[in-house]
């Protein structure tokens, strides 16, 4: 597999910033009771993520390493600002309902601990890729919580009604549940089961292991 | 009296900063596995939350807000990097102070301090705050209040996870994807403080 | 010169303030531009947004027809809520009672007994919109109204007809309850009951209700949400607010009165 290739695809499961390396789950989550939403956010994410990490590695060999939080910070929440800007002038509704959340992409760990741990060592083009890898892994997360969440919390998705709701004579009753908060980390939980079973050198150890003790009785 | 009262205690209760918003979810899941941190970190957020979000509400009215400054300036837009700034340079002076005046809480807090600066319930109290055009007065309690209902979240969620270790969980669920559940489950929970006004 | 700098090493005083004073300036005029550049596309947007949802709300929406065409057929103007008056020196089109509600000169400090809505204060005034037909006759008075419910503020507007007591359209622009259950003050159906209730019974005390399992006949009542119990309550009680003796009580006593819109 090529260097390239690597670094923007092994984000998506392999090392998912959010199943594995639990970064950025904070702004991320409130937003996903609709895909439209979510969508947005993550390209949001995902280019702030992109260029915050291209343009740290482009001056990395300069920053002077005791401002060096204060320079990604700076950086990054310029950034953002702008993102944000731009999302009110071009997609006014949806920036209206993420309020908050677009700014917090400012304090989103995915985003500082990328700066940190690969565009301060790696030069632009790569960065670059891990930027949009990471982002596009976080984004993965996001549109499948987003999906359930959509789907059987309000029938439809994009605002398309895909099962027919009760109340306009259809036969689908919509889970109230799955538009409330908690529904995310239940999502999130079981997404993480699935890809842990799946590939199971994910599991964590645990700090204790029951049967060990009456294991080692029976020898 | 009665007013701030209630705003403190929906701060805490109804609109939790972790378990409603969302908000400094890595901290919260990365560092709940024992209580005694958990109630450190909790201390340290509480505090830091006191101290910015009047801070923000001052810089809010006295620079950014439309016409302040200069007549017919609105420097809203710039209101993110300032707060950002703000709060690292909080975290910077109170670090910086405590080590001076206060050693041993220093070195209690001392490594979850830097910490703080990226999480986003910190920058999220001072978001809400401006979202929503508290008073400077307001503000303080709403400071306080979110920031001792972050820490009531993560030293709860330590406390189950303490025990959490002993029980029986399928492999793949292990670690990671128990907590997600657990805290949904604590979220839920919270979700029945909803709809009560004071 | 910027050779030299950058020669220097990293962590030497000199280069840690020339980076900084670098990067502020990359950093704001790259932030500066972006919004100085976008502002008239946002305002844009945010006046659209808001004309939108009054032509909604009102029922005055055309096929075919741009927002600003829909709107010119809708005339702001302000009111001071104390003595139901227009008042004549503040330009309509660019006053923003929110912004008023605010600041402490321009608005009024509610009691607990005068705050039924909990909005803990409001505007000195407050802008209507009225909604003339082809004739030029107001044929719509359409009301900003605001309240709390479970979660959030609602902020909304209500279209009476020319009789300033038959409802003809309530709607809100934005809240953030809880969806599924409060959010459902956005079903059409719902929002669809309370077109032709009366705000004011024959003696003029305010009449309309939300009660659970209203007589569908009745002119005053409107059916509950199920399951939003508090955003009901609060939905009403800004109703209650907004058409009482601190919201457009003297206003709206005036237009049924016969009073000139």
């Amino acid at each position: 597999m090529s260097e390239t290739r690597k670094v923007l695809v092994d984000p998506l499961v392999d090392n998912n910033p959010i199943t594995l390396q639990i970064l950025g789950i904070c702004s991320a989550l409130a937003v996903t009771s609709s895909l439209k939403n979510s969508l947005l956010m993550a390209i949001a994410l995902t280019a702030v993520l992109a260029f915050s990490n291209a343009s740290i590695s482009a001056i990395r060999n300069h920053i002077p390493s005791n401002i060096r939080i204060i320079v990604q910070m700076t950086i990054i929440a310029s950034l953002v600002i702008v993102v944000d800007q731009i999302m009110r002038a071009y997609a006014y509704d949806t920036a209206k309902q993420l309020s908050v959340f677009v700014g917090l992409i400012i304090t989103n760990c995915i985003v500082m601990g990328r700066a940190e741990a690969y565009a301060m060592k790696n030069g632009v083009g790569m960065s670059f890729m891990d930027g949009i890898g990471n982002g596009l892994g976080y984004s993965l997360l996001l549109i499948v919580v987003a999906f359930f969440r959509e789907l059987f919390g309000s029938g439809t998705l994009f605002g398309f009604e895909i099962l027919k709701l009760t109340k306009n004579g259809g036969w689908y009753e919509p889970n109230g549940l799955m538009l409330l908060p908690p529904s995310a980390f239940f999502i999130i939980g079981l997404i993480i089961w699935a890809i842990r079973t799946w590939k199971p050198e994910q599991v964590e150890q645990p700090d204790f292991k029951i049967h060990e003790q009456h294991a080692l009785g029976d020898r | 009296m009665e007013a701030m009262l209630s705003l403190f205690f929906k701060a805490v209760f109804v609109e939790n900063m972790a378990l409603t918003f969302f908000l400094g979810m890595c901290t919260f899941i990365a560092i709940s596995k024992k209580i005694s941190t958990a109630i450190g970190l909790g201390v340290a957020v509480m505090v830091v939350q006191m101290i910015t979000v009047p801070a923000n509400n001052l810089i809010l009215n006295m620079f950014l807000k439309e016409n302040v400054l200069l007549a017919g300036v609105d420097l809203r837009f710039l209101g993110l990097i300032s707060y950002i700034g703000v709060i690292a340079a909080m975290v910077q002076i109170l670090e910086m102070v405590l080590d001076k005046f206060f050693p041993a809480l220093y070195n209690a807090l001392g490594v979850f301090l830097p910490l703080i600066t990226v999480n986003c319930a910190i920058l999220g109290g001072s978001l809400f705050m401006v979202e929503r055009d508290y008073t400077f007065s307001e503000s303080v309690v709403y400071g306080v209040g979110s920031g001792f209902g972050w820490a009531l979240a993560i030293v709860a969620l330590a406390g189950v996870r303490e025990k959490l270790k002993y029980s029986d969980v399928p492999a793949g669920l292990q670690g990671l994807g128990i907590i997600f559940i657990t805290v949904g489950l604590m979220s839920l929970g919270f979700m029945a403080f909803s709809g009560i006004q004071l | 010169m910027i050779r030299r700098f950058l020669d220097m090493p990293n962590d030497s005083t000199q280069k840690t303030i020339f980076v900084a004073a670098v990067l502020c300036l990359v950093c704001s005029v790259l932030v500066s531009g972006a919004a100085v550049a976008l502002k008239p596309i946002q305002n844009a947007n945010k006046a659209l947004d808001k004309k939108r949802n009054i032509l909604q709300i009102a029922g005055l929406v055309q096929e075919g027809k741009t927002v600003d065409e829909m709107f010119s057929q809708v005339e702001p103007k302000v009111v001071d809520l104390a003595t139901g008056e227009y008042v004549t020196d503040i330009d309509a089109a660019t006053y923003d009672a929110r912004a008023a509600a605010v600041d402490p000169k321009q608005n009024v400090v509610l009691t607990k007994e005068q705050d039924i809505a909990s909005i803990k204060r409001r505007s000195k005034y407050a802008t209507v919109y009225l909604a003339r037909d082809a004739a030029g006759k107001v044929s719509k008075i359409i009301l900003p109204v605001s309240g709390y419910g479970l979660w959030s503020t609602l902020h909304g507007f209500m279209a009476l007809a020319e009789d300033a007591s038959t409802i003809t359209g309530f709607g809100f622009y934005e809240h953030a309850e809880t969806p599924g259950l409060g959010g459902e003050v956005d079903n059409p159906a719902w929002k669809a009951q309370w077109s032709g209730k009366q705000l004011f019974d024959e003696q003029g005390n305010i009449a309309v209700d939300i009660v659970k399992s209203a007589a569908p006949d009745s002119p005053y009542q409107i059916d509950a949400l199920s399951g939003a119990t508090l955003t009901g309550n609060g939905v009403e009680n800004l109703v209650h607010f907004w058409a009482g003796e601190d919201g457009f009580g003297p206003y709206l006593q005036k237009a049924r009165s016969g009073g000139e819109l």
